[in-house]
């Protein structure tokens, strides 16, 4: 299975940049956006995207704006929380609102990228369950 | 703390000292003004009265006695005007008239006689051997053979006996005669002798030098100072009575009334000891002083009762209120260091986190060629491993200030607290052994259940055995873990966690629930713990408090209400 396609969203560009190389050297296909409607703005042009890594609490558009924007427009990118502490109970929030899972920065790498792949396998299960419907109705509408 | 009891209690003394003067005066300054008006609107009317009275009863008798005296001047006068002088020489018919007039007069006069110009008797009829009697050296003969008509002092004469002489001059075959007849003196004094007002009031008649006319029924001391004052008075009234008071030898103060006689000879006096004159007057005064006494003594038991249990009362409130001022400041304190701990806890977080990530990021690298054959390799990898820990440890830090600053994800359950107890205390005894500490429970059956989280009880818990266990580490010691239904505070359970450790000095004790406060070596105590503990018990809306003896031991209370 080819490896997920991910997009980091944090508006801390320190925290951004070592994250990407690590995740990029771990053969991660990933880009990154520095704020919510940059973010919404990246997913217009990459509709290939399994995971998107977002903030919660950024500047601007806030990482639960972003995640109901993100679920409305792209319902099957899965989404996971990144957080500080203080911003756990949003994080819980976010996970009703279908948010695959948070995590609590800072994170290890290997739970990152675990959760990450759990992600990306949900999503693509669920993508092939769409064919599939998709196809029995095909299917269906053929035999009629 | 001393100095500042003893000034609160001055205050409060001061305070009630005021409270009870200001009762006192307002309500006798009227009590005092009603009493005093109307004890003297009384007693001016009551004076008035009395004089009055006494006044009017003088002015009555000295009418009687006027006319007593006139009356028998008149009968003498009429005799000796009537009758020609050979009659009147005569002692038969002196006899035969004195008889008549004594039945008349119901024995008024004692006897009568006729007296020439140069003071012999002439005729007598009476029960004195007076015939020829010569009177002419007598001063009232020289006062009567000068006068048309005259009425004599009471005098002894030639009888021996008090009497008063009635006399008038008659002109008779070209001489002066005198016609007298002797009154007698008690039927003139009795005029005087029963006269009573009230109980001491007597009456009495005096002349110009002070002999008493007319004795009262009672023994009475002459008084020459006095009678001398009246007799100037008197002129001066005229006609009218004085009404005067004289303090006597023996200081008894004396009501006097004081009318004229004889066209101003004598003196009617009637006199009354002040006290028996206003003997009403003192009762009344002596009432209204008890009554002022009985209600005084009433008022100012009252107001030093009441203000006390006032004062009482606003020294129970202040102290309430301090103490409610105290715990407000404490609140706020605890709640502004929360907020102060969540944020440098948040801004603290992210930095870590860059540094975890970058040392993540070199520690990617290191795998890579050119570094893997580097002789430092295992150096720098162990430098990376360490700022990975010292990271996850920062994490902690934060992770425990977020906490406290009770922003962790809780979900409220309904928990029975002995249960949740009893798990904490089989986690801890391991570690509790390790430290030669004993574990021991005393838990209530049949407590309420409590709404609260789970992991937040834990927490607390956890915290509060950790540090009994530091605590005792040295000399090992007994945990105690009780749980009841608090008696203070209604619908509460109390969680008691009591050690016999070494126990919290006393300049410790106020600061332990402050945030990074510890007593322990650097790098073994990051100081929340109990900050942790002080802020889940505020949000279960319960509280927390701590008694400790230096030497004996140390006991946290946690209330935790009950939700019904």
């Amino acid at each position: 299975m080819a490896k997920p396609y991910i997009m980091l969203v944090d508006d801390e560009e320190s925290f951004v940049e070592p994250m990407q190389k690590r995740l990029d050297k771990r053969g991660y296909k990933i880009i990154a956006a520095y704020s919510g409607d940059e973010a919404l703005r990246q997913m217009d042009t990459h509709r290939n995207l399994d995971v998107v890594i977002l903030d919660v609490k950024m500047p601007g558009m806030d990482g639960i704006e972003s995640l109901k924007e993100i679920k409305k427009k792209f319902p099957l990118v899965e989404v996971i929380m990144l957080t500080g502490h203080a911003t756990v109970e949003s994080a819980i929030e976010g996970m009703k609102l279908g948010a695959f899972d948070y995590l609590m920065k800072p994170c290890e790498m290997d739970v990152l990228t675990a959760k990450v792949e759990e992600a990306a396998g949900k999503k693509h299960a669920h993508e092939e369950k769409i064919e599939k419907a998709r196809i029995e109705k095909v299917m269906s509408t053929r035999g009629v | 703390m001393k100095k500042d009891k003893g000034k609160q209690s001055q205050y409060y003394q001061t305070l009630t000292r005021k409270m009870i003067l200001t009762v006192i005066i307002v309500s006798f300054t009227p009590m005092v003004l009603v009493i005093a008006i109307l004890l003297q609107q009384f007693n001016a009317s009551y004076h008035e009265k009395t004089h009055a009275h006494l006044s009017e009863l003088v002015q009555k008798h000295k009418q009687n006695i006027d006319s007593f005296l006139q009356e028998k001047l008149s009968t003498i006068e009429f005799l000796a005007s009537t009758q020609r002088l050979s009659r009147l020489n005569d002692n038969d018919f002196l006899y035969e008239t004195l008889i008549k007039l004594r039945r008349d007069y119901d024995n008024v006069f004692v006897d009568l006689g006729l007296i020439d110009e140069k003071g012999i008797q002439r005729a007598y009829a009476g029960p004195y051997e007076l015939e020829a009697a010569d009177y002419s050296n007598a001063k009232w003969f020289k006062k009567a053979i000068s006068e048309p008509e005259f009425i004599s002092d009471v005098f002894l004469g030639l009888r021996g006996f008090p009497h008063f002489i009635v006399a008038t001059r008659v002109k008779k075959n070209g001489g002066f005669w005198l016609m007298r007849a002797t009154v007698n003196f008690n039927a003139f004094n009795s005029l005087v002798h029963n006269f009573q007002v009230g109980r001491t009031g007597f009456a009495f008649i005096l002349n110009r030098t002070g002999e008493f006319q007319a004795k009262p029924n009672q023994e009475i001391k002459p008084c020459s100072q006095c009678y001398s004052f009246f007799w100037e008075a008197v002129e001066k009234t005229r006609n009218n009575i004085l009404i005067t008071r004289w303090t006597d030898d023996s200081g008894r103060e004396n009501l006097y009334a004081v009318g004229s006689l004889k066209n101003g000879d004598w003196l009617l006096i009637v006199k009354q000891q002040a006290e028996d004159a206003f003997s009403d007057l003192n009762r009344m005064s002596n009432i209204a002083l008890l009554i002022f006494l009985v209600g005084g003594t009433a008022i100012i038991g009252m107001a030093a009762f009441t203000s006390k249990q006032m004062v009482r009362r606003i020294r129970k409130a202040d102290q309430e209120t301090e103490m409610m001022n105290k715990q407000i400041i404490e609140t706020g304190k605890m709640a502004s260091l929360g907020e102060l701990a969540a944020g440098i806890a948040h801004e603290i977080n992210n930095p870590v986190a860059i540094m975890v990530e970058e040392a993540g990021w070199m520690g990617d690298l290191f795998e890579d060629e050119p570094f893997a054959e580097s002789k430092n390799l295992s150096e720098f990898k162990r430098s990376l491993a360490q700022i990975n820990t010292q990271g996850q440890r920062c994490k902690e830090i934060t992770h425990k200030l977020l906490s406290f600053a009770r922003k962790t994800d809780t979900t409220l359950k309904d928990v029975q607290v002995n249960q949740l107890i009893q798990e904490i205390v089989g986690l801890s005894e391991q570690m509790a052994r390790y430290n030669k500490v004993t574990m021991a429970t005393e838990l209530q059956p049949d407590l309420p259940f409590i709404t609260i989280s789970p992991s937040e009880m834990q927490q607390m818990l956890l915290n509060l055995i950790n540090n009994a266990i530091d605590a005792m580490s040295k000399s090992g010691g007994t945990i105690k873990i009780i749980t009841k239904l608090s008696r203070l505070e209604k619908d509460h359970i109390v969680i008691i966690v009591e050690d016999d450790g070494p126990g919290i000095p006393e300049s410790n004790r106020e600061r332990i629930f402050e945030p990074f406060f510890t007593t322990k070596p650097v790098g073994r105590g990051t100081g929340l713990g109990l900050s942790i503990c002080y802020g889940i018990v505020q949000k279960m809306g319960g509280k927390i408090d701590v008694h400790s003896t230096v030497g004996e031991g140390t006991r946290f209370r946690i209330w935790i209400p009950v939700q019904k």
